[in-house]
Order: C-alpha cells, then structure tokens, then sequence
C-alpha cells in the first residue's frame, strides 16, 4: 500500500455510498468487454453485494458501441438506475458523448489518450495508460484487445475497494477450464490493480464493503432459467428458428439436453430438437408433436410470433398442446432487435385470426422463468391449447442474482388422454364432447391401438365428434366450450403477487418491470404515497385480480409499451371500472427504472 | 374388426379392403384426386399396413380434403395452407412409429409451400409426401399454380407464360432417395409405387398428374385427361414385392432390374426405355429434362436410392415413441438440479 486515503472530490461533503452505486461500462462491441464485465459483476457478487447487470448491446457482431450497467444495492434493488457513480469509458467514439451525460461528482475511468478531463472540470477523472499496461503484461500483440478490458476490471477493483482475490477466482469461474486464458487474464487484471495502487490515491466516495447478501444465492440469466424449466418439464421436441433475443433460450437447453436428457440404458436422445426453415415451420412441428403426444416448445420473439399466428390460431380451435416462449424484444418491425420491450402483450393474449384467446404466463424473476417453464407445459397438456411463456429481453438476456431453484416435485400433468383400455371402456367418445363440463375434452394419440380412437383433426368447423360441419349450433357449440376451457384455466395458472401498503391507490405490473416497481413503491412511500403493488403472472385474470380492480380507486399500470396495451386488456375485461386504469409507460428500449414511475405516478396524483 | 361381408378377401392382418376406406368424398365427380384415393386404399390393404399407426397430413385445397377419405381407422390432420410438410415433421419426431402420409396439392407445394417442400425433402422426414397435381387452384375457382406449363390456358382463355416448377427434378436435386411421378389415370403403375412407397423409409416424392375435371379439363390445358394420356411416356412396367414374400416370388430375369429396400422389400423394374436407370440420380435429371422439352409427361419411378438415413435416424432417438415416456425417463433428478446450481453461484 503505497497510497494515502485521500478524499475524492465527489466525497467531500458528502457521505460514502457503501454498497449502493451503478457503474456504467462503455465499450466496442465485439472486443470481448463482456467477460470482463461479467468478472467485475461477479467479483462485487462474491464480495456478498447485491448486484445486477444490464447489457446494452447493438444488433451487431462486432464494432459498434456496446454499455454495460452494473448495479450494486445493499437494499436488494436490481432494476436499471439512471444515474452512474463510475463511469468506464474504453470506446473512444461514444466517449464525449457519455462524459457529457455523467451525473456531477461521477468517477470516470478512461484511456490516457482521450484526455476527457478537459471537457468537465465537476467529475473525478482517472486516466489510465492502457497500451502501456497491455504491452508489459500480454506478450501476444493478437490478444491485446482483449486484455485491455480485464486491465480495467483491475483499476476499477482497486477504486471500488473490490479484494483481488474475488477477481481471480470470478476470472476462473467465468472462463471455466480455460487454463491459459485463465492465467493471461488473471495476469491483466492483476496488472490494472498494481498500477491503481501505485498511482491512484483511496477514493472515499463509493465503495464496496464486504457483506454476506449473495450467500447461497446464484447468477443466471431468465433464457437459461425457462430452458432449465423445459428440461425439467421433460420436452421432448423442440422446433426452433434463431431470432434474438430468444435464441439462447434453445441454444441453453441443447446444452443441457445433451447431458441430461439420454436413456441410460441406450444413451439414446430422450428429445428431439430440430433447427426448422423458419417461425412458420416451427410451430407447425410444436403443434404437431404435441397434437401426437410430445410436450413440444419453442422460443422465439415478436416477428417469430407474427409468422406463427396462423398455426397458433389453428393450435387454438383444434385444441393441440404447445409451448411458445415470447423473449420480445423492441418492435414494431425489426425495431430495436437487441433492446427491451414489453409489447407483444396483445399480440401473445389474442394471437391469430378469429375470436382467439390463450393463456399467457408472466414470470416476473428467476425463479419464476424456471417455475412458469415448467408449469407451461402441464398448462399446454391439461387445457390441450397453445401457451405462450411471455418474458423479454430484460429477463432472457440480463443477468440476475436469484435463490437456487426448487426442485419441481409436481409429477407431470399429461391432461385428459385416453388409452387403448379406456377407449374400449368409453361409451360414445367423442373428441370433442365436454364430459366433465370444464370444457376440456379427452383427447387420443395417434397410433394408439384398438382401433376406436382414431379421429380427424381440421382447422375448419366441427363437431363434437370431430365431423366436418358448417352447422351455426355446432360452430357456437365449439366456440362457447372454448371459452368455458379458458374460464376453467383461471384456476390453474398462478395468481398474482400482492405487495400491500393499506393503500385505495393500486399499481398493477407484470414480468421485467417488477424490480423497478417494487423500488419506486419504496420511494413513494417514504415520500408519503403508500400504495398497494400487485403482479400480475397470468391470463386469463383471476379472482384475486378481480378483487384488486374492485376495490381501489385508481390503478396505475405499469407497461413497457406506448400503448398501454395491459391496461387495454383490463379495460376490456372490467368495462365497469374502465376508468380506473390510468397507463404508466417507459417504451425506449431500455430498461424501465424507478424513477420514471415514480414521476409518472405523481403527476397523475398532482403532487 | 372387419366390417365387410366374410367373403371378402383378406390382407395378411386378417383385414378386408373395406377396413381401409374413409368417408365419402365431396370432390367433383370424375376428379382425379378420387382416384389415387381408391389406389391408396388399395396399397395400404395390399401391403398390410396397420391403419392405427397411420398419420395423414394435409395443407389446404382440393387434394387437402382426401386424407378424409381413406383409411378410417388412421388420424388425420387438415392443417393450414402449404405447411403439411411442418405438420409430418412434428409428429414424427412424437412417434417415430407413424407411417406418415402427406397429401397436398401443386398450389400448397409449389407454390405457398415450396420452401416446406424443400426443407422436408433436405431432412428426409419419414413420410409419403403426395402432390396431387392438376396445375390449377380448384378450390378458389381456377386460378393458375406453379406447375402449369407454359402455354398452357384457362377455361377463361388466360395463358400461362411463366415457366413450371417440377416437383420432381426438385425432389431429386434436394436429394431425395424415392421420386416417382404418376398418372391418376393409370391405377396399375401407380397402386405398384405406391406400394413401394409404403415400404420405404425416408421422403417419398410422388407427383401425380390428376386433372381437374371442373376447371383444367379443357382442350387447351396441358393437364387435361386427354393430353395427359396422350402424352404419358411410361419409364417402365413396375412390381412391387413385400418382404414377406420375397422368397416365394420368382422374379424374371433379363431386363429386369431390382432394387433392394432396408427391410428386405425389393421393386423389380422392367425398363420400357432401355436407357432409363433409376438409380441414376443424373441421368435421371437429365432424362426428365429432355422428356419436358418434348412436352411428354415420363412416368415411373424416376430416382430410387434407399440407403439414406431418415430425420428420425439422424437424431439417435430412443426406439419407443417420445410422446409416451415416463416422467422417469423425462425429468432429470434432483441431484442433477443441485449440481447444476452449484456450478451457477
């Protein structure tokens, strides 16, 4: 230690953030800057800070600006924060550009040559001669460009107070196996941390202190949760076709798949999964497989959706199980492909032509992603229809800290099928006569044996006993059965989370938004806004969903969307208290923050 | 199980010709479509086929309708427009056990469907994929398809200038190991492929020309049963022997070749142009292309390769269907979880 604790100009006057920061990394992307922020993410994770990351990247392979936010937060807040305390500028073409936006007092750490410290005079500037670094520590001048980042997870350690230690083991962790990238990165850091200590003075202003908020607790991202869900779920056919931000959702479970899902005795594939031509022939195989018997999904975003509708419409009326993960993403149109949004919330409720709807699942964190994956597919089985998993790019691709996943003790529902011996019992089958009067039907499989199950599946109008009709009372017949399943379902999926406050002012929001939520119901509250917060994880609504409406007097609800299609759907199922749903929205592509509910909220109530 | 009367002849299931019928059509009298029906009912009687282990597949249009109409005791599915081939990819990889067989048309192949037909095709899915073709949209009223030729009209006089697309050559350069095109009006050759098509594993491609009586059964239609049976240049005088049976069979020798299946079924060939090898896939390219420029329609077995690896093969699946494993064999155990979330702190 050969530098004296000297305040830094953002601390004077003001007291140390311990554990409460955002840091925002700015670089190219393509340079592998994502490892080392992930290192840096896991370092502050392993020091027992709470702590989430949010990757701001382009549609691009390589090239254009890429950000990082890493937020640590000692009262558990994960959601994007405006303001950052540290600012990481690698990229030398946005550099004016995020210099200019940084909140007063912020520390800026940047490369040497861009001498950003004669654009403000009001932050705290740290050059850092990188090329130098890099040329002493990396012998190989090829890998250069990626030693640079974890030179500046070491500088950044050194200013947050992070224990190298915790840096050389998230080195490991993240590049599993790797020795000699190991090592080399280990080796860059290490050398970033050694040229802090020497030059840089003690910052008092943010600081990381050791904690034990992270014990026991896991990183993972809500694709590989939904994937895990799916495993577990016991999928067996996948059809699939790329499209971010869903693709890792596949791509994740093939890996598992691989490893788990082999007959021990033969080592043979318990599921099948094929890479299909496009959204088109992809949910014709999920149908179709399901519709022979298979628990069947696949993941894709809002266009994979819009080419789907057709068959999810067909999935709809000749009732056929199926598991559609939506990971949306910035639309309309290819919009922002690598930005968040949630607005496929009309498009996933009523998805295709015709009087369509369908049961929608909301997981609003990890341990939902997995859960709601799961449960998907006992939903898509019992309710014999098309489910759609709703998260978005914010859940699928951010990482999150989470409690380790339950294991799923639930045995599998596989719904209302009949075999060979109850189809030689069953007086009269028809598949599609509503024995129990829940308007879920039994249903048979192909090549079930005994010759008294076969029927004939068709997408036009039919009757109860799977003819060809045209007939208005059989055509009504099948419609008002749809609804009656769909009114059954309200029982199945999971009802929705209540954060009460004592309030009559409700705010109602679903999926990604939750940790904003939850922190801008805080902060009202301190400001003497009590409010009672519900999240609501599912369609079709339920009773408790019921109840909420009813009885407040206004409800805010919260969507990532210009059009407030949530709140369109409320006002569709309670037109009596249509004028109760007042639209908080955040629609830019990134990450809603509390903030924006907060003002949001308090213009409406003209405070 | 036989619901005809007991002297009815019976199959090698003890079943008659009757267990294997659907429902009546509702195509216009004289369709062609009826007609590869009726053959279909036939083959699938003659070869023994167990009718619960049938999957019928279709898209949208006239030729859509049949699966409907034959084999009662299969289940069927009448999709959306051009995706049949989506349709018979899920639920093979469901049940690897299902004889698939796919009907569609020259408008749900060729034309919304072209890009499902080659992708099936490049897979090889295990199915009978049928194209009914009568170069027109019948169920819409006449409209031109992809595979009218050029020249060809309308009953309302419109001509066609576009080029066709040909299934088969298609089929054949996607690397397709079974392509056959047929004629409605030749049960003969077309029961025989059928047939053999009901013993091969993998895509069978088979284009069967089937005017439309309603709409392109004109003079000036090129797919019209006169022109069709005017210009139908058999390749070859086709039998088709069961495995079963092969040992009992004495197969001519001479001009007679004989093509081997995995199961031990073999399709003897009696070649009617004697330069015509099947299992030529270039020659048979070039053959085809020769014969449309001279406007003929060269039916036959075209290309036959039958040691190519069905989708279901390629995937190292399981022998038992998919969708009938336990939760035992599905749901990984709790260690597995526990394992996976210590890697993950």
């Amino acid at each position: 230690m050969n530098a004296t604790p000297v305040a830094s100009p953002q601390a004077q006057g003001a007291k140390t953030r311990i554990n409460d920061f955002s840091i925002q990394v700015a670089t190219v992307n393509g340079s592998g800057s994502q490892t080392a922020n992930m290192v840096l993410l896991r370092a502050i994770f392993q020091m027992g800070v709470f702590v989430s990351g949010k990757n701001l990247f382009p549609s691009n392979i390589a090239g254009l600006p890429t950000w990082f936010t890493i937020r640590a937060s000692a009262k558990g807040y994960v959601a994007r924060k405006a303001s950052n305390e540290l600012l990481i500028l690698m990229n030398p073409e946005t550099a004016k550009e995020d210099i200019a936006s940084a909140d007063p007092g912020a520390l800026v750490i940047y490369d040497e040559p861009l001498q950003l410290d004669r654009i403000r005079e009001d932050l705290h500037c740290i050059p850092v001669p990188f090329q130098k670094l890099v040329t002493a520590s990396c012998p190989e001048p090829k890998l250069h460009k990626l030693v640079k980042n974890m030179i500046y997870v070491g500088v950044a350690s050194r200013v947050l107070g992070v224990d190298m230690e915790e840096v050389r083991k998230a080195i490991a962790k993240q590049l599993k196996g790797k020795a000699k990238a190991i090592e080399m990165n280990q080796t860059a850091a290490t050398a970033g941390y050694d040229w802090a200590m020497e030059h840089l003075e003690d910052q008092l202003g943010v600081r990381v202190v050791r904690d034990n908020k992270t014990d026991g607790l896991i990183i993972i991202d809500g694709n590989e949760a939904c994937a895990l869900g799916a495993l577990f779920a016991g999928c067996t056919v996948v059809g699939w076709y790329p499209i971010t931000p869903a693709s890792t959702l596949v791509e994740t479970f093939i890996e598992y798949a691989a490893e788990h899902r082999k007959d021990p005795a033969t080592g043979k594939a318990t599921v099948a999964i094929v890479q299909m031509e496009d959204e088109l022939a992809s949910a014709g195989v999920v149908l179709s497989a399901g519709w022979a018997g298979a628990r069947s999904m696949t993941s894709t975003s809002g266009p994979g959706v819009s080419l789907m509708s057709e068959f999810i419409g067909l999935g709809y009326f000749v009732e056929a199980p199926g598991v559609f993960f939506n990971v949306a993403r910035t639309g309309p149109s290819t919009g922002l492909p690598t930005r968040t949004q949630q607005s496929d919330v009309e498009l996933c409720a009523k998805c295709s032509h015709g009087d369509t709807r369908h049961i929608n699942l909301y997981p609003g964190n990890m341990e939902e992603c997995f859960q709601f994956a799961y449960d998907a597919f006992d939903l898509a089985e019992r309710f014999q229809t098309p489910i759609f998993v709703v998260t978005d790019l914010d859940l699928g691709m951010q990482n999150w800290s989470s409690k380790p996943f339950a294991y799923p003790d639930k045995p599998y529902d596989r719904g209302k099928v009949l075999n060979q011996q109850q189809l030689a019992e069953a007086k009269d089958w028809g598949r599609y006569k509503d024995v129990d009067g829940d308007g879920i039907c039994y249903r048979t499989l192909p090549g079930t044996a005994g010759g008294k199950g076969a029927y004939f599946t068709r997408g036009s109008g039919h009757n109860a006993y799977a003819l060809y009709s045209e007939k208005p009372e059989d055509y009504i017949e099948v419609m008002e059965r749809l609804n009656r399943k769909y009114e059954t379902s309200k029982t199945y999926v999971p009802a929705p989370v209540i954060r009460p406050m004592g309030s009559s002012i409700g705010v109602l929001a679903f999926g990604s938004s939750d940790p904003a939520v939850i922190e801008a119901q805080d902060l009202l509250a301190e400001s003497g806004l009590p409010t009672d917060y519900l999240r609501l994880r599912a369609l079709p609504f339920t009773a408790e969903v019921d109840a909420f409406v009813t009885e407040k007097r206004v409800v805010y609800v919260v969507e990532q969307n210009r059009d407030g299609q949530m709140a369109n759907l409320f006002r569709e199922a309670y037109p009596e208290h249509g004028t109760k749903f007042k639209s908080v929205l955040h629609y830019n592509g990134h990450a809603i923050d509390a903030s924006t509910i907060v003002d949001q909220i308090n213009a409406f109530e003209q405070r | 199980m036989s619901t005809a009367a007991p002297s009815a002849p019976t199959n090698r299931l003890g079943l008659t010709k009757q267990d294997y019928v659907g429902s009546k059509s509702t195509l216009c009298a004289g369709c062609g479509h009826d007609a590869i029906t009726t053959q279909i009912i036939n083959a699938a009687f003659e070869s023994g086929i167990e009718g619960y282990q049938v999957a019928k597949f279709s898209g949208i249009g006239c030729s859509s309708k049949t699966p409907a109409y034959f084999i009662n005791q299969g289940w069927g599915f009448n999709s959306v427009h051009g995706r049949m081939p989506a349709m018979a990819t899920g639920a093979c990889l469901a049940n690897k056990q299902l004889i698939n067989i796919g009907v569609s048309g020259d408008g749900d192949s060729m034309s919304i469907g072209t890009g499902q037909f080659v992708h099936a095709v490049r897979r090889n899915v295990p199915m009978i994929y049928i194209i009914e073709d009568n170069g027109v949209y019948g169920l819409t009223k006449g409209q031109f398809s992809a595979t009218a030729d050029k020249g060809s009209s309308l009953k309302s006089g419109a001509v066609n200038e576009l080029p066709p697309i040909d299934p088969c050559t298609l089929a054949i350069e996607l690397g397709c190991g079974f392509v056959a095109r047929c004629f409605s009006g030749n049960p003969k050759q077309l029961g025989a492929i059928l047939k053999s098509a009901f013993a091969y594993r993998g895509t069978v491609v088979l284009d069967i020309i089937s005017p439309c009586v309603t709409f392109n059964n004109h003079d000036a239609s090129t797919r019209s049963y006169k022109h069709v049976k005017d210009h139908d240049f058999p390749l070859h005088d086709l039998g088709f022997i069961q495995y079963s049976e092969v040992e009992d069979v004495d197969i001519a020798a001479g001009q007679t070749e004989l093509v081997t299946f995995p199961d031990g079924s073999k399709v003897a060939i009696k070649a009617i142009r004697e330069d015509y090898d099947p299992t030529d896939r270039w020659g048979a390219m070039r053959t085809i292309h020769e014969s449309m420029e001279k406007g003929e329609f060269l039916t036959g077995l075209l290309y036959i390769n039958p040691s190519q690896p069905p989708l279901t093969d390629l995937l190292d699946l399981v022998d038992e269907p998919l969708a009938t494993l336990p939760e035992s064999l599905l749901k990984p155990s709790r260690e597995v979880l526990a394992e996976i979330m210590a890697s993950l702190t």
